[in-house]
């Protein structure tokens, strides 16, 4: 029999409130087998302030300070230096949503980066402020309907591209920050480990399905995931000290189409929509092949 | 003894308290208190980590995780500093997280003022911290040592900011008794706290309450703690006089008030001109006295009542307004004094750091001799009204 290398150990509990099929469920679930036991983790508005249960209730094995929107970044730099000064070696997490961290804490991200802290930063990107109910955020990508970019007679669905958090974070030159899914959970937990045994700020960008607001029934979430990434709409790599590795390469990414149809956010594009889309797809793909190509350079220094 | 500005003072405190993590973010006339606590520790005076952030809100966040996490912290703010934290002082009194801070009070812009001004701490009155208004450099670090002491008690657990007027007492020197460390310590042991983070402590802190409970629960606890911070202040001014030696009334302090007929209550600096005013007009015969409030939260009613049912009128001195209706220690005044029946008249005076000189004070004391019960609040020395020159 073939071991699996994924811990067995749960630090997620059965009987959380995610919604069925949720991709932060799983991102949470598999940050802690990578991470283990000795974790503080700290989580603003999104989703998982609500996840874990209502008071007294809790699904998490590792304690939980939960805090305001915008400070998820200076929250773990709090905990991070209050650790130093008990002579404690923890590993302190932020976990927040792509609203709390592309939009409204960017700032304190950027802080807590520049100020190099030894916390690992992670988002679970769900493309959307799904815990108000889908409004649009930085992360939601070209022609999603949300409910602040609804459809009616003028067809309003996003018209800006996603903004490209992982490059922001780069040009802090901290000494890891990767792209992790969920559907590919070694690759997952491989990266979480990684990050674990370095020490000064590490970003983990993690794509989370959201059925609920993604329109997409919720036993497709893997699948969904999947096809993010053999479309390349969101491709794994890492990157170490400024120098980039694609980690998932995809020698025939399918069509970005096959990833749009499966979800009723983008059910009214038009086939220029679609091609806008292929075309920023490609151009990102081509730019990361480069980034990849040349950052190697620097191993030599 | 030292000679030390107000902000040096704060700094410190913040060194004599063991403060461990210290977060915070430049902003006039707060800055020579952070800049004295990085000299501190760059000089191995201090041991503490200082996390120089990015923003005021984030200095608030990162002193409620690493308070949250057993540490003592300390940060400091002035004015627009202070009002971008309001978000998260709440959560700080929410999470019972006995922070203390130094708030150098300041005028808010527009228009653009550096100068003091209560509006912005006054604006925090419903934040859950305690507030504490200093008259001088020492009032400021004893004021910050007993925060420390009453804040971390289990039966409190509630933040602390200590007031000083900008420039009044921020850049001004005067010689402080230092304590050191260890006589410190003998009075404020380590932090404490009942519940903190540890991976051997699975917690939740903060988690979603359904309104069936126990939110409401929680917050009436916070208001128990507040209520009875007031007992706690007055037997803690007792115990830091016999390890310290500097005596304090307890949440107010009373001068000449005892046979006065006319009362003015304030708070802060102007406070130190206004006993050379109440000395005067005492020589000339004129029964006057003079409550200084140091505590506006918890609200001292209890010494305030018991001076307005022997006195026959009050004036209130508010160096902020609230916009629609009088100065707040006036309202909260108003209504401590409650039933006695004595006219309580709101001078407005020294807003954006208009001086407040003797002559203005006297000025004040002479119009609310005259007893007039005509007119509620008086804004003074208005640039086009002779009446106070």
């Amino acid at each position: 029999m073939r071991r699996t290398t994924i811990p067995e150990e749960e630090y997620m509990l059965p009987g959380h409130s995610a919604c069925l099929g949720c991709g932060g469920a799983l991102a949470m679930r598999y940050l802690l087998k990578g991470l283990g036991k000795n974790t503080i983790i700290s989580i603003p508005a999104c989703c998982w302030a609500v996840i874990p249960g209502v008071y007294p209730s809790r699904c998490l094995e590792v304690p939980l300070l939960y805090t305001a929107f915008e400070v998820t970044g200076a929250a773990i730099s709090g905990i991070a230096d209050a650790m130093e000064v008990l002579g404690k070696d923890v590993n302190v997490v932020g976990f927040a949503g792509d609203g709390g961290t592309v939009d409204i804490g960017l700032q304190a991200l950027s802080g807590m980066l520049e100020r190099r802290h030894n916390a690992i930063y992670v988002l679970y990107d769900n493309e959307a402020y799904m815990n108000t109910g889908i409004q649009r955020s930085g992360a939601t990508p070209y022609g999603a309907w949300t409910t602040t970019t609804p459809v009616g007679k003028r067809r309003m669905f996003k018209r800006e591209h996603k903004k490209d958090i992982m490059e922001i974070v780069v040009a802090h030159e901290i000494p890891y920050a990767a792209t992790l899914n969920i559907a590919y959970p070694e690759d997952f937990i491989k990266k979480v480990k990684k990050a674990k045994e370095i020490k000064g700020p590490k970003f983990l960008h993690i794509y989370a399905p959201c059925p609920t607001g993604w329109r997409y029934p919720p036993n497709k979430t893997i699948e969904v995931a999947r096809l993010a990434t053999e479309t390349l709409m969101f491709p794994l790599y890492e990157v170490e000290e400024g120098v980039y590795t694609i980690t998932k390469k995809i020698k025939e990414p399918k069509p970005v189409k096959e990833y749009l149809k499966t979800q009723g956010r983008f059910r009214y594009l038009s086939d220029e929509d679609v091609q806008i889309i292929q075309k920023w797809v490609n151009h990102r793909w081509k730019k990361l092949l480069l980034k990849e190509k040349y950052s190697r350079e620097l191993l030599e220094e | 003894m030292m000679l030390l500005t107000g902000n040096e003072t704060a700094a410190y405190a913040a060194k004599v308290c063991r403060a461990k993590v210290v977060a915070a973010y430049p902003i006039t006339p707060q800055t020579t208190v952070v800049e004295k606590i990085a000299e501190l520790i760059a000089n191995g005076e201090m041991d503490a980590k200082y996390i120089r952030v990015e923003s005021e809100h984030s200095a608030m966040a990162a002193c409620i995780a690493a308070e949250n996490s057993g540490v003592r912290t300390f940060t400091a703010t002035s004015a627009h500093g202070l009002t971008l934290m309001h978000e998260l002082l709440i959560w700080a009194s929410g999470a019972r997280l006995p922070i203390v801070m130094s708030v150098i009070n300041r005028a808010m812009a527009p228009p653009w003022s550096v100068w003091t001004d209560q509006q912005d701490s006054m604006a925090q009155r419903d934040t859950g911290w305690m507030q504490v208004y200093a008259e001088s450099n020492q009032e400021v670090m004893d004021s910050i040592i007993m925060a420390y002491k009453v804040g971390e008690r289990e039966d409190i657990l509630l933040p602390t900011m200590v007031m000083e007027d900008a420039f009044i007492l921020s850049h001004t020197s005067e010689p402080v008794d230092v304590p050191t460390e260890e006589e410190v310590a003998s009075y404020l042991p380590d932090l404490k706290l009942p519940y903190k983070l540890d991976p051997d402590f699975p917690a939740g802190f903060g988690s979603l309450i359904m309104p069936e409970g126990p939110y409401m629960e929680f917050r009436y606890k916070i208001a128990e703690a507040m209520d009875k911070a007031r007992k706690v202040i007055r037997e803690e001014c007792e115990e830091f006089e016999k390890k310290f030696g500097r005596h304090y009334d307890g949440l107010v302090e009373f001068y000449r008030t005892d046979d006065a007929d006319v009362n003015l209550i304030m708070l802060g600096t102007m406070a130190s001109t206004a006993k050379e005013v109440v000395d005067e007009l005492r020589s000339e015969g004129k029964k006057v006295g003079l409550l200084r409030i140091r505590y506006f939260r918890p609200f001292p009613y209890e010494e305030i009542r018991e001076v307005a049912m022997n006195s026959s009128y009050i004036g209130v001195c508010d160096r902020s307004y609230t916009f629609g209706y009088g100065g707040p220690i006036w309202s909260e005044v108003r209504s401590a004094a409650y039933p006695a029946k004595v006219f309580v008249k709101n001078y407005v005076v020294g807003l954006g750091g208009r001086d407040i000189t003797p002559k203005v004070l006297r000025k004040i004391y002479e119009d609310a001799l005259t007893m007039k019960e005509d007119k509620e609040i008086e804004w003074v020395g208005l640039l086009w009204d002779e009446r106070w020159r």
